[in-house]
């Protein structure tokens, strides 16, 4: 059977940790899940005490407003919370607080650039909740029972939900990248997928291309890494396609992903869902953002990725990698501007080439972070090498000796004296002492073996012990061989 | 001279002031009146002896500290109070009337009892309530039915059954109480007292165990609309733990030099005048409102057209909030855990075990209202009608001041008068719903007695936070009459 001949549509849930200081409902600190002690992080509110009520994060709605904003929501000026009854031991109300009916943003999308060229993605709505707390399942000599940490108990989530646009593989990975970036970008959370900060469920269906209508959708739940996205989807397609294709019929379930075993496990078959009965949250007024809030917020938006990289590809003519490995990290960009700031007169990609190529093996080298390194200082080094005051060797050892020493580059070319030798007269006599001293190979040079150019550059560089200006020796050795001929 | 334990806040707060007495010698007093008359009534579910006995003392040491230092006293210092066990008191057994909060020790105190215990009372103990406050007689307790003080073989009424008791017994000169659909001004109407059921989002509700959320309200039980008030306007005002209260100044008292009632409008809703209701109720009531007239009230007819949707809309709204908030008893931070084979028989045990017939049979009803598929008929249609009742009192809040009706259709009745029958309790509170689905104050006091010399009592109903108004008038009446200083031979 053709592999042509079906077509997906896959939608992404995804839960966001909200990067607040407090939790949604109290005045918990947010803690780090894997460092904090159990049940260390907890007030009567968010352990679902008799007599207790939940008071709104100001701050979490605002990063939800420009998590809204960023992906081109609208966002309501009165948005409802309501409780999601169900029982669970991580659950200590019995009900979880989210939005149902009325979200907090609704009706956005996101443009994501593929190999197909930018597609745009849309939004379907963007919510507030709680989250649970984490269950630890024990087993000691055969005897099970669980642990229960509440340290995440109402920890504030933002739920952004996709209409089922994405077809491909390929769709569904740029989306979750650009997503993450944007709320990376924005401050909005942290996206740390490894503790749980940003956690994907994928909707999946798949229909004869022809077919206008979708087909029946499985949730697959469980994908804590872009790896086990790729593989979960990839998987969920094949399996779906293999059924259609016999004829079959795909079932309605709710699917969990197995790192271990590396295919789908059914959590829940469409008899088994739940009834939530949702209903307004009677212990909170409406959400009002009113103009003025939002307005506020709205003015306190940095440029976005996109904007910077219209800016960076147009005005600086950057190249499309180097652009992207720029905005995947907001401090990468904030160094890069504030290197443009302080030498205006430099060309952006001679910044952009010395910054991702040595900069960064530096940092990556010495595990330090690009907020650690002075721009200025940076920018000086740079502009030595562009003035020809060293060269790009040796520019890249002042380079490492200032990032070790935190000296300026001008105070360590001075001390070594490494000033490069652009002295016209010297080099003149470089070059014929050097040619004086080699009259094998110039003559071999002369008989035709014109690489030997190559080897008699190399000797007077390392006469001038890396000093002299390259350019100036390779003019005048090719001056004075030129008058030998 | 009166005896101490008969004294209102106001006297016993003057007897302080002047040094009559001390707050060690009230405290004993009230403590050793319970210890004699409490096997007959059972009032309380916790008594606090120890903690109120050092309270005061503490009380009066610092009444002493603060006199040499001439500085401002706390306005309650060293007032006795009882306090509904729906409330939380910290470090004090709060069981709501349930075996599933058998062993529950808050480790913080309502705001309500926090703003009172700024003021310096003294608690005496926790008072006894229907279950989750889920009744109207009291005799849903885990912890046994309270006897009402004019007849041990009545009910309170309920469900602040023994806060109401507690005051009508002298037991304490005032108690604390909620009013989810009735619950303070019935009991108040069945024991004799003067209760106030302040306006939604007046009094915080933080620390009041929730049954229902968007009805509770925390209110006063007392022997004057005077006492009432006062303690009423210590507890008011806006708490940032709770975010349906709102930031609304507390007015001046207006039982304050009110003499007379001249300009006030009084409607009274033909609706709440309907067969079945005890004639002599209605007898009361019409003589009480023709007391208001002659201290200058002007008396309106007036309709409440959807009062009679306010018993089917509450029993919808009320249980379906309640389904949710008693989620929480399932066995796994606080409160009773059953032997049990995994998580989910733990669940059902516990929740099985631990909650009464009434508690369940609401839970049950609430879940089933907000069910997919029911959800539009039941739930959301009552949310609608709600709004419906609201208009009514916005629209004859347009000509009249407050509203004058009757609490309950009768007087006290026996205990197990109801016996298994859910929906004859359940017309007990056909007058008291309106005011809470509206969100409006409504102040009961007694107006006199039945044939039985059993109290009755009348309710006003007011603006939203208009609470002073109802106060006034039932000030002027309390001058002009004596029921309110009735109390029960016991």
């Amino acid at each position: 059977m053709a592999n042509n001949q079906y077509k997906a549509d896959i939608g992404l849930e995804v839960h966001v940790e909200l990067a607040t200081r407090s939790k949604m409902f109290c005045s918990c600190a947010v803690v780090d899940p894997i460092s904090a002690p159990p049940n260390t992080a907890v007030c009567p509110v968010c352990c679902g005490m008799p007599g207790v009520l939940p008071v709104i994060n100001r701050n979490a709605v605002e990063l939800a407003i420009k998590a809204g904003l960023a992906l081109n929501c609208q966002i309501a000026e009165t948005s409802i919370f309501a409780r999601k009854n169900y029982f669970y031991p991580d659950l200590p109300k019995g009900y979880q607080i989210s939005q149902y009916e009325y979200p907090l943003a609704y009706d956005g999308f996101m443009l994501i650039r593929t190999s197909q060229g930018e597609k745009r993605i849309r939004v379907r709505r963007a919510h507030l909740e709680e989250d649970t707390g984490k269950l630890t399942h024990m087993n000691e000599n055969g005897e099970t029972y669980s642990l229960v940490n509440l340290n995440r108990a109402g920890v504030p989530l933002l739920e952004i939900v996709s209409e089922p646009d994405m077809h491909t593989v390929e769709e569904v990975l740029a989306y979750s990248h650009e997503l993450r970036l944007l709320l990376r970008w924005l401050g909005v959370s942290s996206g740390d997928m490894e503790k749980g900060s940003m956690r994907f469920e994928a909707n999946l269906s798949m229909r004869p291309v022809d077919c206008e209508e979708l087909g029946t959708r499985v949730e697959v739940k469980n994908l804590n890494s872009f790896r086990a996205m790729e593989l979960a989807i990839l998987y969920q397609m094949k399996m779906q396609e293999e059924t259609l294709s016999r004829g079959g019929k795909v079932e309605q379930q709710t699917l969990g992903w197995s790192e271990a075993n590396n295919k789908t496990v059914v959590q829940r078959s469409k008899e088994d869902a739940n009834d939530y009965r949702y209903f307004p949250e009677p212990d909170l007024p409406p959400l009002v953002v009113d103009s003025p809030w939002l307005q506020a917020v709205k003015a306190s938006m940095p440029e976005m990725p996109a904007a910077k990289r219209a800016r960076y590809a147009g005005e600086m003519g950057l190249n499309g990698e180097d652009i992207e490995r720029l905005v995947e990290e907001k401090e990468n960009v904030r160094f890069f501007e504030d290197c443009l700031a302080a030498a205006p007169a430099l060309n952006p990609k001679t910044i952009v080439n010395w910054m991702l190529t040595d900069l960064f093996a530096w940092l990556n080298i010495n595990g330090k972070a690009i907020d650690t390194v002075d721009p200025k200082l940076f920018v000086q080094l740079v502009e030595a090498v562009d003035e020809g005051v060293i060269n790009q060797s040796t520019g890249k050892e002042v380079l490492v000796e200032m990032l070790e020493s935190g000296k300026t580059p001008s105070a360590i070319i001075e001390a070594k004296g490494l000033h490069q030798i652009s002295d016209n007269s010297l080099i003149t006599s470089l070059v014929s002492s050097v040619l004086q001293a080699n009259p094998k190979e110039v003559q071999s040079y002369l008989a035709g073996k014109e690489t030997l150019a190559n080897w008699l550059f190399g000797q007077v560089m390392r006469e001038a012990q890396g000093k002299a200006n390259p350019q100036v020796v390779k003019t005048e050795l090719q001056r004075q061989l030129d008058a030998m001929k | 001279m009166t005896e101490i334990t008969a004294f209102t806040v106001k006297e016993a707060l003057q007897a302080l002031e002047t040094g009559q007495v001390s707050s060690l010698e009230l405290t004993k007093a009230y403590l050793e009146r319970i210890q004699r008359l409490e096997p007959a009534l059972h009032a309380f579910i916790t008594l606090t002896p120890d903690a109120a006995l050092a309270g005061a003392k503490a009380a009066d040491e610092r009444r002493a500290q603060l006199k040499k230092a001439g500085a401002a006293l706390p306005p309650l210092l060293g007032l006795p109070l009882a306090v509904k066990d729906v409330l939380c008191v910290k470090d004090v057994r709060t069981t709501c009337g349930s075996k599933i909060l058998e062993n529950f020790k808050p480790p913080f105190n309502a705001t309500s009892v926090q703003k009172l215990l700024n003021a310096g009372v003294v608690v005496l103990g926790k008072t006894n309530t229907d279950e989750f406050a889920m009744g109207s007689s009291t005799e849903n307790s885990a912890y046994g039915v309270t006897h009402n003080p004019w007849d041990t073989e009545r009910v309170p009424g309920g469900s602040s059954g023994g806060s109401a008791a507690a005051v009508a017994a002298c037991f304490a000169p005032a108690a604390l109480g909620t009013d989810t659909g009735g619950s303070v001004r019935q009991p108040a109407s069945f024991c004799g007292v003067t209760g106030i059921k302040p306006t939604y989002g007046r009094v915080s509700r933080y620390g009041l165990i929730a049954y229902g959320s968007s009805l509770d309200s925390v209110g006063v039980l007392g022997r004057s609309a005077e006492d009432v008030e006062t303690i009423f306007r210590l507890m008011a005002g806006f708490d940032p733990r709770d975010a349906t209260s709102l930031d609304r100044p507390v007015d001046e008292p207006g039982c304050a030099g009110a003499a007379d009632l001249k300009g006030l409008r009084v409607g009274v809703p033909k609706e709440y005048f309907i067969e079945g209701i005890q004639p002599e109720v209605e007898a009361r009531v019409r003589e009480a409102i023709q007391v208001l007239a002659a201290q200058g009230a002007q008396i309106v007819e007036i309709s409440l057209p959807h009062t009679s949707y306010a018993l089917p809309v509450y029993y919808l709204i009320a249980p379906a909030e309640a389904s949710a908030n008693l989620a929480r008893y399932d066995g796994v931070r606080f409160g009773l855990r059953e032997e049990n084979n995994g998580v989910i028989d733990m669940f059902m045990k516990s929740r099985g075990k631990g909650f009464g017939p009434e508690v369940k049979r609401r839970i049950m009803l609430g879940t089933y209202a907000l069910s997919a598929g029911y959800y539009d008929a039941y739930y959301g249609q009552a949310q609608k009608v709600r709004t419906l009742i609201k208009a009514d009192f916005e629209e004859a809040f347009k000509s009249v001041d407050v509203v004058a009706a009757p609490i309950a259709p009768t007087t006290a009745f026996k205990i197990g008068g109801h016996g298994d029958d859910p929906l004859a309790m359940y017309l007990e509170d056909v007058f008291t719903l309106p005011a809470n689905l509206a969100g409006v104050p409504g102040l009961a006091f007694p107006v006199g007695f039945d044939a039985q010399k059993l109290p009755v009592g009348m309710q006003l109903m007011g603006r939203p936070f208009e609470e002073r108004t109802l106060f006034r008038a039932a000030h002027v009446y309390q001058q002009a009459t004596d029921f309110h200083k009735q109390t029960p031979a016991i």
